[in-house]
């Protein structure tokens, strides 16, 4: 194994706690990961050393409490590659990322009539706000499928994109772990004129990220999936398109200048960040992001590669045909976060009886239901991985499916 | 939290062979679908009325044992109860769910006229007219908050269904 999990599990408070005789078996990373020591650290010093509002006070704290800010600023565009700190933004996570999207930069350039392509592995986040606009603006959605192999079929694209204005597609999917050639989908978009959205949620707390190599305009990602505290996520946006959308949410920090009868709005990024920001949670994304560069992004990677391999093939071995899992089949072609189906248990009671074993999965649509459609599933139970998993997480997950059966048959 | 308090053996024999399942021709028959946006799991109650009576019920979709084996104990229930009989059954279960939901929010209920009742039994008490029989395997539900859902979606497409029938 590349990371030392004896050492990281030592980091998060969280994960001491027994359930029963046995320590906790977290196992859903992909909905929320869990926070080391040094990141809860980090915020509570902050509030406890620093706290004042940002961009305001002239005093010692404040201008500190701003430093920080805007530092937390500068370590997530280095972290994902991105050319300058005035083009992230601080959202509340990327649902909110993707509605400023569609709001100031769709509203402002979309019509009646034209196409927004996404694809049928999106997961909520990347739909609603589109079919909002459908609704409001008149625009047409246009879904890229996914093929049964789970790789996103693009034997069409030039036909689907045509009158296309912005291409929205997730650069790992929550549910069948798949990850689609982002780069190769915003090319084809930018040669038919359209701009390129990712939603890395999934994406950039487990892998390298750099925006620029991805060719997209837009890149959200969320600090609670990384390591990092709720409340805060980036929505990356490359310059140009920044500076000419309108803001997005109106209110204090977004403006320069304020009269009766109109507004001028503040500079990049603040233009799109009204009202006081979530200020410790910019603190302790900035030390999850220490954290995470400390291990080394791509040896998280390849650790994912290596634990996902062992799920594969140990729970193959163990399950046999009782045991469906959704997805590509090579860990090298995924992302660590395994949906599977068992014994034809619905995954309610899965997860219920995985519980009794202090087994964390998840169950349900996965705020993707239009692939759970297309896969033909209600619901799915779900393990995901993260730094602080090894192969004794996956061996508790592979016995606990073995209690379940024995409960249910 | 011990699971036996959930899955019940009652429960589980419903679960693996399901009451009353299939479909009904609609019309005459009454189709009404329920959904629990939290998990996806749907209901879909066929309801046959005539002369104030259920006189046929069937349940189709899919979901975890606890939908499904409510469901099963619902149809099994109401099936041939009058419509009055059939409202009061809703109103009991949904009472030995919500009562023990209140409890745990803190709020002192909301006065849907059954009694608050405070442990085993109590509903049968405060509520002598309605026999919930083996419904009363799923009280243990309750331990496990998140599934009160899955145990009263049946319950809330089946009076949403009455709720239409009476309508029209």
């Amino acid at each position: 194994m590349a990371l030392d999990t004896a050492v990281i599990k030592k980091d998060f408070p969280i994960l001491h706690q027994q359930v029963g005789e046995r320590p906790l078996v977290f196992l859903d990373s992909a909905a929320s990961s869990q926070k080391p020591q040094s990141v809860l650290d980090a915020m509570q010093h902050y509030y406890e050393t620093t706290h004042a509002n940002v961009h305001r006070g002239v005093y010692a704290i404040a201008e500190r409490a701003t430093a920080m800010f805007e530092e937390a600023r500068t370590k997530a565009a280095r972290f994902i590659g991105a050319p300058a700190s005035r083009e992230v933004l601080f959202t509340k996570n990327v649902t909110e990322g993707i509605n400023l999207v569609a709001n100031a930069w769709g509203r402002s350039n979309l019509r009646p009539g034209d196409v927004v392509l996404l694809t049928e592995i999106e997961h909520h986040a990347n739909l609603v706000p589109w079919l909002m606009l459908k609704e409001q603006l008149g625009i047409e959605l246009r879904y890229i499928p996914v093929g049964d192999d789970s790789q996103l079929d693009l034997s069409d694209l030039d036909r689907l994109l045509d009158g296309v204005k912005l291409v929205g597609v997730t650069a790992l999917s929550n549910v069948l772990g798949t990850i689609p050639p982002v780069r190769r989908i915003a090319d084809a978009a930018h040669a038919v004129g359209a701009v390129c959205l990712a939603d890395g949620a999934q994406y950039t707390p487990h892998m390298t990220t750099d925006v620029v190599e991805l060719g997209v305009d837009f890149f959200g990602f969320t600090a609670h999936k990384m390591l990092g505290p709720t409340g805060i996520g980036v929505m990356w946006g490359r310059e140009e398109l920044l500076e000419a959308m309108p803001p997005f949410l109106g209110g204090g920090e977004m403006i320069r200048d304020v009269r009766p009868d109109g507004f001028t709005p503040n500079e990049l990024p603040w233009k799109f960040e009204a009202g006081t920001p979530p200020i410790a949670e910019a603190v302790g994304l900035g030390a999850a992001i220490d954290y995470l560069e400390a291990l080394g992004m791509d040896e998280v990677r390849r650790h994912e590669v290596v634990l996902t391999d062992y799920a594969l093939t140990s729970l193959a071995e163990r399950h046999g045909d009782d045991l469906t899992i959704y997805g590509p089949t090579e860990a090298s072609e995924r992302g660590g976060v395994l949906s599977f189906a068992y014994k034809g248990i619905h995954p309610h009671d899965i997860s219920q009886v995985l519980d009794q074993s202090g087994v964390c999965v998840r169950a349900g649509h996965h705020c993707a239901k239009p692939l759970m459609r297309r896969m033909g599933v209600g619901a799915t139970a779900r393990a995901s991985f993260y730094v602080y998993n090894d192969e004794s997480d996956v061996d508790a997950l592979s016995e606990a499916l073995t209690k379940t059966s024995d409960f249910f048959f | 939290m011990p699971l036996e308090d959930l899955y019940r053996e009652i429960i589980l024999d419903h679960y693996r062979s399901p009451r009353n399942r299939g479909e009904l021709e609609s019309p005459p028959a009454h189709r009404v679908e329920g959904y629990n946006p939290l998990c996806g799991d749907e209901v879909v109650v066929f309801l046959a009325v005539d002369g104030g009576q259920v006189t046929d019920l069937k349940i189709a979709g899919q979901g975890c044992s606890i939908s499904q084996s409510s469901a099963s104990m619902m149809s099994a229930a109401v099936k041939g109860k009058t419509l009055p009989e059939a409202r009061a059954l809703i109103r009991a279960f949904k009472g030995m769910m919500s009562i023990h939901e209140h409890r745990l929010d803190g709020d002192p209920g909301d006065g849907d006229g059954i009694g608050e009742g405070d442990g085993d039994g109590e509903i049968a008490a405060t509520t002598p007219e309605v026999k919930l029989g083996d419904l009363e395997a799923l009280q243990g539900v309750v331990k496990f908050p998140v599934r009160i859902k899955c145990a009263t979606l049946s319950w809330n497409t089946l009076q949403q269904g009455l709720d239409e029938v009476a309508a029209t």
